[in-house]
C-alpha cells in the first residue's frame, strides 16, 4: 500500500533505520563503559574507556545526524508540497556517510587510537584526540561534503515549493550545524583558544542550532497529529526558538568561566544560562496545549507520547539539570563532576534521541506502506519502550547526580590537605555506579521492546 | 498566545534577537580574545609544549581524564596534576616513572593504557602539562585534587 503523499519522501526510510541500529551500539558500548566504573579491568585490554567512550559518543551524534537528515527529507518535500529536489543524491549520500561513519567506528576499535592518527595523516592538518570531535580529519572532511550535498538537495526543493515557517527553520538550524561544525578544524596550539572555538562546535549545537532543527520537528509533528491550525503552532515554534537563541548564544558564557577568560563570562554565562530552561518549559506547555485542543483523533498514539515526552524530557534534562551547575559559583564546584554527565544523559536523551524517535514513530509507519499508524499491538509494545527507556533514563541521571553530589562533597568542598584524591572519591561512589549500570541495562530492554515493536503484528482471528 | 500577538511579531523577535544577540557574542569573542594573551599563558608556548599537545590529542587523552574541566570523567583531572604530583622538583620523574609502570594490572582497579612513549616524548607531555597548569583560569579548580 502506498501511504505516502510525496514519492521521494521514501528517502527518509534508509536514514531512520541506520540511525536506529547505531543507537543499539551506542547502548552497548555504554554498557561496556558503565561497567569499567566499577570493575576498572573489565575488557580493558580489547576495549579501553577511552575507545568505549569516543565510540559511545560519536555513535550518539552520528545517529542523530542521521535522524536530523531522515526528518529532513521526510518532512521537507511535504512540507514544501513538492518532490525532493534529488532522491538519487540523498541515497548516494546515504551510503558515503554510512560508509564513512562504519570506517570510523572500525578504526576506533580495531587500531590504537595514535595509530589512526598515523595512518589518516593527521599531522598534514590535526584535529583529532578532542572531545566529541575524534574523528579523523578526512572524516570531517567527508562530513562536510555529506552536509553541503543534504543542503543543497533540501534548499533546492525548498525553493521550488512552498516556504512554510517550519522549512525555514529547520533549514537555518541544518545550515547553523554545517557552519558551527567547520570550526571543529580550527586546532591552535593555545590550548585556551582551542577550547574556546571548541564550544562554538559543541554548545552552539547542543544549545544553539540543534533546538531550531528539534522545534520544527516538532511543529510538524504536532501539526500533523493534532489538526491544530498551522498558524497556533508555528507562532508558538517562533517564541520557543527566539528563546532559545537569546538565551542560549550568550548562554556560551557558561563554558567561559574556567578557561583563560575574563570574569565578566561568569556573569553574562550564569545569567543567560539562567533563562535557558525557559524555551524548554514553554515547549512543555505548547505541546500539552497543542495536544488537548486537537482537532482530531489521530491513530498514531505512540508518536503522540513521543511528542509529549520529549517535551517534558528535554525541560527535565536539559532545562532543569542544566541549570542545576550552570550558575558559576555552583560551577565553580561542580565543573567536570559527575553532575555534568548526569545533565548529558538526560538532555541528550530527552532533547534529541527523543525528538528522533518522536518522527520515526509518526513516519515510519507510512514509510513502510502500513498507513497512518501502527496496529494497536505494535504500539502497545513501543510504547513499553518508551517508558523503560525513560523511566532508565530518569534513574540513571538520579544515580549520576547522587555520584556527583557524593563526589563534590568528598573532592571538591573540603580544602588541599583535607579533600578524597579523585580515584579516592571514585571508590565511595561504586554503588551510586551499580545502581547506574542496573538502569543502564532496563534502558537496554527498553531499546529491545522498542526495536522489536517494528516486527509486531495483529494477532490473525482464526 | 493571545490573538493581538501575531506569528509575524513572534517571528521578528526570533530573527531580531538573535541577530542581535549573536554580535553581542561575536563583540565579546573579540574583546575576550584581545584579554586572553594577558592570562593563558602563551608566552611559555615551546615546541616542546606544542608536541607535548599533539601527543596529548593523538592518544585521546581526553576520552578518560578531564583537562581544565572538560573530558571524560572516568580518570583524575590533569590541568593541575603537575602541582598534585611534584611540580617543578619532582612532576618529570614523577610522569616519566607513571607512564612507563602502564598498566598497572592491580585487579579490579581502572585501567591506564601503557602507551609506549619514549623519554623524548614524555618530556614533551610534561612541558605541555607544566604550560597548561601555568594558565590563569579564575581560580580553577578548587582544591589541588582537581
Amino acid at each position: 500500500m502506498n501511504t505516502l503523499k510525496y514519492q521521494s519522501q521514501a528517502v527518509a526510510k534508509p536514514y531512520f533505520v541506520f540511525a536506529l541500529i547505531l543507537f543499539v551500539g551506542q547502548i552497548l558500548f555504554g554498557l561496556i563503559m558503565g561497567l569499567q566504573y566499577v570493575v576498572g579491568d573489565f575488557l580493558s585490554g580489547a576495549i579501553p574507556f577511552n575507545v568505549a567512550r569516543m565510540v559511545h559518543t560519536n555513535l550518539l551524534i552520528v545517529w542523530l545526524l542521521f535522524g536530523f537528515m531522515g526528518s529532513a527529507y521526510y518532512l521537507v518535500p511535504e512540507e514544501a508540497e513538492t518532490e525532493l529536489y534529488s532522491p538519487k543524491l540523498a541515497i548516494i549520500l546515504f551510503w558515503v556517510f554510512a560508509a564513512a561513519g562504519v570506517a570510523t567506528i572500525l578504526g576506533y576499535l580495531l587500531v590504537p587510537y595514535s595509530t589512526l592518527a598515523d595512518i589518516t595523516f593527521n599531522e598534514l592538518w590535526p584535529t583529532m584526540g578532542r572531545e566529541f570531535l575524534e574523528m579523523p580529519t578526512i572524516t570531517k572532511l567527508g562530513i562536510v561534503v555529506v552536509c553541503l550535498g543534504f543542503l543543497f538537495n533540501l534548499g533546492m526543493t525548498i525553493l521550488k515549493g512552498r516556504k512554510t515557517a517550519i522549512n525555514m527553520v529547520l533549514m537555518t538550524g541544518l545550515i547553523g550545524l554545517a557552519v558551527f561544525f567547520l570550526f571543529s578544524f580550527y586546532n591552535p596550539t593555545n590550548l585556551a583558544l582551542d577550547k574556546y572555538f571548541w564550544w562554538f562546535v559543541v554548545h552552539l549545537w547542543v544549545e544553539g542550532v540543534w533546538e531550531l532543527i528539534m522545534g520544527a520537528i516538532l511543529a510538524y509533528v504536532l501539526i500533523k497529529i493534532t489538526g491544530v491550525d498551522r498558524e497556533v503552532i508555528e507562532k508558538w515554534l517562533y517564541v520557543i526558538i527566539a528563546m532559545a537563541l537569546i538565551s542560549g548564544i550568550l548562554g556560551t558564557g557558561h563554558h567561559f568561566y574556567w578557561l583563560a577568560t575574563p570574569e565578566y563570562w561568569q556573569w553574562v554565562g550564569s545569567i543567560f544560562s539562567a533563562i535557558e530552561p525557559l524555551p524548554f518549559f514553554a515547549m512543555v506547555l505548547y505541546a500539552f496545549n497543542m495536544v488537548n485542543r486537537r482537532r482530531r483523533e489521530h491513530p498514531n498514539k505512540a508518536a503522540t507520547l513521543w511528542a509529549l515526552g520529549t517535551a517534558v524530557m528535554a525541560f527535565l534534562g536539559a532545562g532543569v539539570w542544566g541549570f542545576l551547575h550552570t550558575l558559576a559559583p555552583v560551577n565553580y564546584y561542580t565543573h567536570g563532576s559527575q553532575i555534568t554527565a548526569a545533565h548529558g544523559h538526560m538532555a541528550f536523551y530527552g532533547a534529541y534521541a527523543m525528538i528522533v524517535m518522536t518522527i520515526i514513530s509518526f513516519a515510519m509507519p507510512k514509510l513502510r506502506g502500513i498507513g497512518e499508524a501502527n496496529c494497536n499491538r505494535a504500539q502497545v509494545r513501543e510504547m513499553w519502550g518508551f517508558w523503560l527507556m525513560t523511566v532508565a533514563m530518569v534513574f540513571i541521571t538520579l544515580f549520576l547526580t547522587g555520584a556527583g553530589v557524593l563526589q563534590v562533597w568528598l573532592q571538591r568542598l573540603p580544602e588541599s590537605g583535607e579533600a578524597l584524591s579523585f580515584m579516592a572519591t571514585q571508590d565511595k561512589l561504586a554503588i551510586f555506579y551499580w545502581m547506574r549500570e542496573v538502569a543502564g541495562v532496563f534502558f537496554l530492554l527498553g531499546l529491545i521492546a522498542y526495536i522489536s515493536s517494528f516486527w509486531v503484528k495483529e494477532k490473525v482471528k482464526a | 498566545m493571545s490573538e493581538s500577538f501575531t506569528k509575524g511579531m513572534a517571528r521578528n523577535i526570533y530573527y531580531g534577537g538573535s541577530v542581535f544577540f549573536f554580535m553581542i557574542f561575536l563583540a565579546l569573542t573579540f574583546h575576550t580574545t584581545k584579554e586572553m594573551p594577558e592570562r593563558d599563558n602563551r608566552q611559555n608556548i615551546t615546541e616542546s609544549v606544542e608536541r607535548g599537545k599533539h601527543l596529548w590529542e593523538k592518544n585521546n587523552c581526553i576520552g578518560c581524564h578531564t583537562l581544565l574541566g572538560e573530558g571524560a570523567y572516568f580518570a583524575p583531572e590533569l590541568g593541575n596534576v603537575f602541582q598534585r604530583r611534584g611540580g617543578e622538583a619532582g612532576f618529570k620523574m614523577f610522569l616519566n616513572g607513571w607512564m612507563k609502570a602502564q598498566p598497572l594490572n592491580i585487579p579490579g582497579r581502572r585501567q591506564m593504557p601503557n602507551f609506549h612513549l619514549n623519554d623524548q616524548e614524555i618530556e614533551d607531555l610534561a612541558e605541555f602539562l607544566k604550560w597548561t597548569s601555568e594558565m590563569e583560569i579564575n581560580g580553577w579548580p578548587p582544591n589541588i585534587e582537581g
